[in-house]
């Protein structure tokens, strides 16, 4: 038996001494995988975990001077609960001895675990956290990087594509407005009231429903009563597809009909087929771009799904980040890879990424829209590959 | 006092001096163990306190804790973080009052009931308050750090310990005695049972509450999906039950084990936690079911027994 072992060790030394020295690089990855905000993450995040780990050793590893590093990902399950957050990312931290720390999920758990990040000098690049304070946290946590953009971002966006469909004269000035009344929907609904003023539109309705609410038709009847031009609704996953639903009952008869979280969800586009077509919603990606169009391709042959078309890719372009600053750093040394980090631009899924005096990415898509089955950016604050939006026409 | 009593109170003493100096001794993984530690040991004694005699099972403690939670979040733009603790124990105490003139005459089912949903309905008015003013989540963003939390919640833990001990040897303390082993009885003695049982029920509110304001710069962020989790509820509760609620020092005996057991268990099959967790509360529902406390006072008994017959 020790023979054997040590003849298959020595044929293993042979096979790694041939070409470059080949070490293995530990990757910690926090999440939920039960809890409320697990549905997303399964669709947003964990498939891009096991994607990246996979593009990475597929090419060989990170490239680092004369050593290649394979990546191993030890993954830990925060049950949506910030305390299991904080545990985690300190147990791969100080248990797991993790060389790098990829960021938590979500904006609430991605805050609760940077102080850890912070005190040991992990760089958390996250993805999906979403802050209208970036510069008092950038001053308390120096290595903490925000790329999603902000609530103000989204629905400026938003804004701006109405105004120049209503010049086009293709849409009149009312807007009926819906939130759902926690966090981002909340948030979202505050930004666009006073935006949508200055901007010369006319709110003839505005209504909140609590999260969680199973029958969306009274809302949508109301909004239907109002006869808007317009239909937006600040939503979140379940009411997106219920609200969605109820204005194809309701034959919602509007130019611009839009809802925010998870309306670029391959999912949305197969439930509702063509009556998608035109419907616009938060987020987007420039559909055309190879690189992205490549990234899908992958996303879907790896993880044996297709990925959204807004948080999926910036979650795969902050791991990229991660990669390339520790190839580019030319060490492992955490120090050094957060230097890289502050210091230099990225060229990423979603294009290339730029950060601002807050360690904040300003360049991010605000708006998407179905056209003929594909999730297109139609705005954004400074990307490439934005298309013209088209009037919502019908439902059939 | 006792002299059983006094040893008592010095070996709690010196288990509390003990365990303050485990940030000096140890790296921050085990402290951060110790703060979950000693966060739940304050919850779960205090929750037995209440729920141990009267056996009534709240589920209030998300309510209490978030509330807490909110209470720093708020009050920390406005003053010093010192003087958000005792303002939330003032909060949480006079809810529980008001819950426990509510609820405490009806019979214990309705009680559960009523805690359960607590959480919830305190959810729901902050969220309804926030979509109606606009506001955000909270920031809390302090230089405390998770020594200074740890020491907190340890003094917390030590006054909890306190006034268990203090009220046992109380008027309050033995009303108490009668009536979780007869209400009939202790009313007919003209003890005024409702009032007993709010006056304790505003305990665990309290302790809760505090809690919650200790741990609110730990989290960095505030919102009602973070300050209100009925898990933590439920995890007391198990906790208790697992220790024994009936000695002062019962639940303790069960939080270390349990926080050790979560830890291998989120440590070791990330995938499985859930699973794992409710595996364990069945094996300790079915063979714990007077918790620690009973199978470390039937072996004293043995022992002495078997003292005896020599």
């Amino acid at each position: 038996m020790t023979r054997l072992l040590t003849g298959t060790a020595l044929a293993a030394l042979f096979a790694a001494g041939g070409a470059l020295a080949q070490e293995t690089l530990t990757i910690g990855a926090v999440g939920p995988k039960t809890g409320p905000l697990a549905g997303g993450a399964a669709v947003t995040y964990w498939p891009n975990v096991q994607l990246w780990a996979n593009d990475v050793n597929e090419a060989g590893g990170l490239q680092v001077g004369d050593t290649s590093y394979m990546v191993e990902i030890v993954e830990y399950d925060d049950q949506t609960n910030p305390a299991q957050t904080i545990a985690a990312v300190q147990r791969l931290a100080t248990q797991d001895e993790a060389d790098f720390i990829l960021p938590p999920y979500s904006t609430g758990l991605n805050l609760a675990a940077a102080p850890i990040y912070d005190r040991y000098g992990y760089p958390q690049v996250t993805s999906t956290a979403n802050t209208g304070n970036v510069e008092d946290l950038s001053a308390q946590f120096p290595n903490l990087y925000i790329t999603l953009g902000a609530a103000s971002g989204m629905v400026g966006g938003l804004i701006d594509v109405m105004t120049e469909l209503r010049e086009a004269g293709e849409i009149g000035n009312t807007v009926a407005m819906v939130n759902v009344a926690d966090a981002f929907g909340i948030e979202l609904a505050e930004e666009a009231r006073p935006l949508f003023e200055e901007a010369g539109f006319e709110i003839v309705y505005d209504s909140s429903y609590p999260l969680g609410t199973q029958d969306l038709s009274p809302v949508m009847q109301g909004a239907a009563d109002a006869n808007p031009d317009s239909f937006v609704a600040f939503s979140y996953p379940p009411d997106t597809f219920a609200l969605t639903e109820q204005a194809i009952i309701e034959n919602l008869d509007v130019g611009v009909f839009y809802t925010a979280v998870a309306t670029a969800f391959p999912s949305y586009q197969e439930r509702f087929g063509e009556s998608a077509n035109g419907v616009m919603g938060i987020g987007g990606v420039n559909a055309d771009d190879p690189e992205f169009q490549d990234y899908a391709a992958r996303h879907e042959e790896v993880t044996g799904q297709a990925p959204d078309s807004w948080a999926s890719a910036m979650v795969y372009s902050t791991f990229q980040i991660y990669q390339q600053a520790i190839e580019g750093a030319g060490t492992i040394d955490r120090e050094a890879v957060a230097e890289y980090i502050a210091n230099n631009s990225f060229d990423t899924v979603i294009g290339p990424i730029e950060w601002d005096e807050n360690n904040n990415n300003p360049a991010y898509w605000t708006v998407g829209q179905w056209q003929d089955g594909v999730f297109r950016g139609i705005a954004s604050t400074g990307r490439e590959g934005e298309v013209d939006p088209i009037v919502k026409s019908g439902w059939e | 006092m006792t002299a059983r009593d006094r040893r008592g109170v010095t070996i709690g003493v010196l288990l509390f001096a003990l365990a303050a100096l485990l940030p000096l001794a140890s790296d921050s993984y085990f402290l951060s163990i110790g703060v979950t530690i000693a966060m739940y040991t304050a919850l779960a004694t205090s929750w037995a306190l209440f729920s141990g005699p009267t056996h009534y099972i709240s589920l209030a403690t998300a309510a209490f804790f978030g509330i807490g939670t909110y209470t720093t979040g708020i009050g920390i733009e406005y003053m010093p973080y010192w003087l958000t603790l005792p303002i939330a124990a003032v909060i949480g105490a006079v809810l529980a009052a008001l819950v426990g003139v509510a609820t405490l005459r009806l019979s214990g089912v309705y009680f559960v009931i009523f805690t359960l949903g607590l959480a919830e309905l305190v959810r729901q008015i902050i969220t309804w308050g926030q979509n109606v003013s606009g506001a955000k989540g909270l920031y809390v963003l302090t230089s405390i750090t998770e020594e200074h939390i740890y020491w907190q919640l340890t003094g917390l833990s030590a006054l909890v310990f306190l006034a268990g001990f203090l009220i046992w040897r109380s008027r309050l303390g033995f009303a108490v005695r009668i009536l979780g082993d007869d209400e009939e009885v202790a009313r007919h003695s003209g003890i005024h049972t409702a009032r007993v049982k709010v006056l304790l029920f505003m305990i665990p509110g309290a302790v809760a509450a505090v809690t919650g304001a200790i741990l609110a710069p730990r989290y960095v962020y505030i919102e009602p999906a973070i300050a209100f989790t009925p898990m933590l509820s439920f995890q007391v509760v198990i906790m208790a039950l697992l220790g024994g609620t009936g000695r002062l020092w019962g639940p303790v005996v069960g939080v270390i084990p349990f926080t050790f057991l979560w830890e291998a268990i989120s440590g070791t099959f990330p995938n499985q936690t859930t699973l794992l967790l409710g595996l364990s509360f069945l094996v300790i529902v079915y063979l714990l079911p007077r918790g620690f406390v009973g199978l470390i006072e039937e072996a004293r008994g043995r022992v002495s027994r078997r003292g005896a017959f020599a």
